[in-house]
């Protein structure tokens, strides 16, 4: 158990930077979620922790050591890798007392602590099987067996869920929120799943491009992204993004509709400048289809194209000066295409980002 | 027809075929192994006696030097030879293809593919076409019929296909096996022999096999590099048989055998890992 801190850390592949430089602290015990596109740096970062890659420039430590130049083996930390990596040439007794045995700890204490993490993951039944005899979340459980024996400082997870089916990735990522509430271990874990984020995370980091694009709790990162990227990757349907001018107090979107500027942001915005409106397709419902119908509001006439069912809810789609705007419509009735509806707006919930530098407003 | 029927005939007749082809590949072999044990005055009998009349260990009591006649060819010294250098020579190219084979797997360095491309173009030069050269380099050096002469040239023949064939298994296992069992507490080293180097055994034992079968066999190059009981190998060996006006037949099919043997039980102990082994490198991508 310890925290970890990334000062300024640098991955450079020749002359390819794919790592800018980023600080992050993770706290003791703290479950801290890499989130991100694929190819922006999230899993270099993990690998960089754990010390199979190298740092260009900048300094990690795990606890009060700079671990710069140690190799895996002394970092103390443990790792779960996408692909499982379970050696296949022994049986799952042996996966999982493998890393004891290399530390030459004595055999009963191998043993005990095997028996310990089987019974914590349910593997007792199967320690005499080979990798190859396993299902896909049996092979997850031992990958995850494996990294708890050694009772390390951190757990490194490098989206360990992704060659699961939709239906075992949400059993599992039940799985290890129970695990880490059991085991309490600091805990780095790299996914380009939003959802798998913000489940699991006590901090998110939102990666694009080498770059940190924000860190926060789930509930920051939903309700306050800090920029475009931020908005439209978290969230699922993600948040609609409208071009939008300030004129007369007012938002002016790109069709012409004009809003009220929320009191919040009124001090953000001055007269005349290009901003993107951000709504999330859940504050933007029909009339008597809304989740909570009071607050500040605004309406606004819509042509729905398309509605998708999805049981308690559904999904509409509509346009906004020809680009796509997504609607939510909660205890859903039929809708048919090109039927026209009035939309609630939640002024409350609405997001302005300035439309040159793609940051929020608050920001400045 | 009904269609069982034609599926009988066809069976049928796929198996005839086989047992004509196999009949085609193996008869000579059979004829070899045959010959060593039939007496000579058999072998050259005018006509020709296809069905042998009388077998006989005769061959090989001469071969080895028992019984009343003697072969003056020291067959013993050649076996020796021959095992000593195909067996040495297959020890260091497997050591050099196994690290060369990881290192092309595992590894990013500098003209990497133009250097994988030199070893593999080396392959397509005769070998006898360097006996030559060799032959005057070794002569300086005073290589020439020695044993170390002969396994420096075998280590040279079997280094490129075995790094090949080495380094498609490395690859086959991913570089995250060796990752976690470096997490895990292991240097790069131990990561290597526990955990890569087991599940490669069988690439690196069809290497093995196919590097001594090389050495065990090669004629060429050792006619050229050998003279006397210190180097010469068993194939070489065979042209003793062969004097000015006569040929030894049933000598030379004795020794043909004894040559024959070892390679046989070789490739059956490890024949198993040899057919996996050539599937499983085969479909690396």
């Amino acid at each position: 158990m310890a925290e970890i801190k990334l000062q300024n850390v640098v991955k450079k592949y020749g002359p390819l930077e794919v790592v800018h430089g980023i600080g992050l602290d993770i706290e003791h015990n703290e479950f801290v979620v890499l989130v991100g596109p694929s190819g922006c740096g999230k899993s270099t970062t993990l690998r960089m922790i754990a010390g199979l890659e190298e740092i260009s420039d900048g300094t990690i430590s795990i606890g009060p050591q700079v671990v710069n130049d140690l190799p895996p083996r002394k970092r103390n930390i443990s790792m779960v890798f996408q692909n499982y990596a379970l050696y296949p040439h022994m049986s799952v007794r042996e996966n999982l007392g493998f890393g004891l045995k290399i530390a030459k700890q004595p055999e009963a204490v191998v043993a005990e602590r095997v028996r310990e993490a089987a019974e914590i993951l349910g593997l007792e039944e199967l320690l005499e099987r080979t990798p190859a005899e396993l299902s896909g979340g049996q092979r997850q459980r031992v990958a995850m067996g494996r990294a708890i024996v050694r009772h390390p400082e951190a757990f490194l997870f490098d989206e360990p869920l992704s060659n699961l089916d939709a239906k075992l990735r949400v059993q599992m990522r039940t799985e290890i929120k129970k695990l880490h509430q059991r085991v309490k271990t600091t805990v780095v874990y790299v996914t380009h799943d939003q959802v798998e984020a913000m489940t699991l995370a006590d901090r998110i980091v939102v990666m694009k491009d080498g770059w940190i694009e924000q860190v926060g709790t789930p509930m920051e990162v939903f309700n306050h992204p800090l920029n475009t990227f931020v908005a439209s990757f978290i969230g699922s349907p993600p948040m609609n993004l409208i071009d939008a001018e300030i004129a007369d107090n007012r938002i002016v979107l790109s069709d012409g509709t004009q809003l009220p500027i929320p009191e919040r942001l009124e001090q953000h915005v001055r007269d005349g400048q290009k901003v993107v409106f951000g709504l999330r397709p859940d504050d933007l419902t029909p009339q008597g289809h809304g989740i909570a119908e009071s607050g500040h509001r605004a309406t606004v006439e819509l042509t729905v194209e398309l509605a998708e069912l999805l049981g308690t809810e559904t999904i509409l789609y509509t346009r906004i000066n020809g680009s796509e705007v997504l609607g939510k419509m909660f205890d859903p009735r039929d809708v048919s295409p090109g039927e026209r509806m009035t939309f609630n707006i939640s002024l409350d919930k609405v997001h302005l980002f300035d439309a040159e530098t793609q940051k929020s407003v608050r920001l400045g | 027809m009904d269609t069982a029927l034609k599926k009988r005939i066809g069976k049928a007749v796929t198996w005839v075929m086989t047992f004509l082809l196999m009949l085609i590949i193996c008869l000579p072999g059979l004829w070899v192994v045959l010959t060593g044990f039939r007496p000579n005055r058999e072998v050259l009998a005018k006509p020709a006696i296809w069905i042998p009349e009388e077998l006989t260990l005769n061959n090989f009591a001469q071969i080895f030097g028992f019984g009343a006649e003697q072969v003056a060819i020291p067959v013993p010294a050649y076996f020796t030879n021959s095992l000593i250098i195909a067996l040495t020579s297959t020890v260091i190219a497997i050591l050099i293809g196994m690290s060369g084979g990881y290192a092309f797997a595992r590894f990013r360095f500098r003209f990497k593919d133009g250097i994988f491309l030199g070893l593999m173009l080396s392959r397509t030069v005769p070998g006898i076409a360097l006996s030559l050269p060799v032959f005057m380099i070794w002569s300086r050096l005073g290589l020439i019929d020695t044993k170390p002469g002969l396994i420096i040239v075998y280590v040279a023949l079997n280094i490129p296909f075995t790094i090949w064939l080495i380094d498609g298994f490395f690859r086959q296992i991913p570089k995250e096996m060796s990752e976690a069992a470096q997490v895990d507490g292991c240097t790069r080293w131990q990561a290597f022999w526990k955990i890569e180097f087991p599940l490669a055994r069988s690439g690196i034992a069809s290497a093995a096999i196919f590097a001594f079968l090389t050495s065990w066999n090669e004629y060429a190059l050792a006619s050229q590099l050998t003279r006397s009981t210190d180097s010469k190998t068993l194939p070489v060996g065979l042209m003793d048989f062969t004097a000015q006006f006569t040929i030894d037949w049933a000598g030379m099919s004795a020794m043909a055998v004894i040559i024959i043997v070892p390679a046989l039980i070789l490739t059956f102990i490890v024949q198993k890992h040899l057919i996996s082994g050539l599937t499983f490198g085969g479909v690396k991508g």
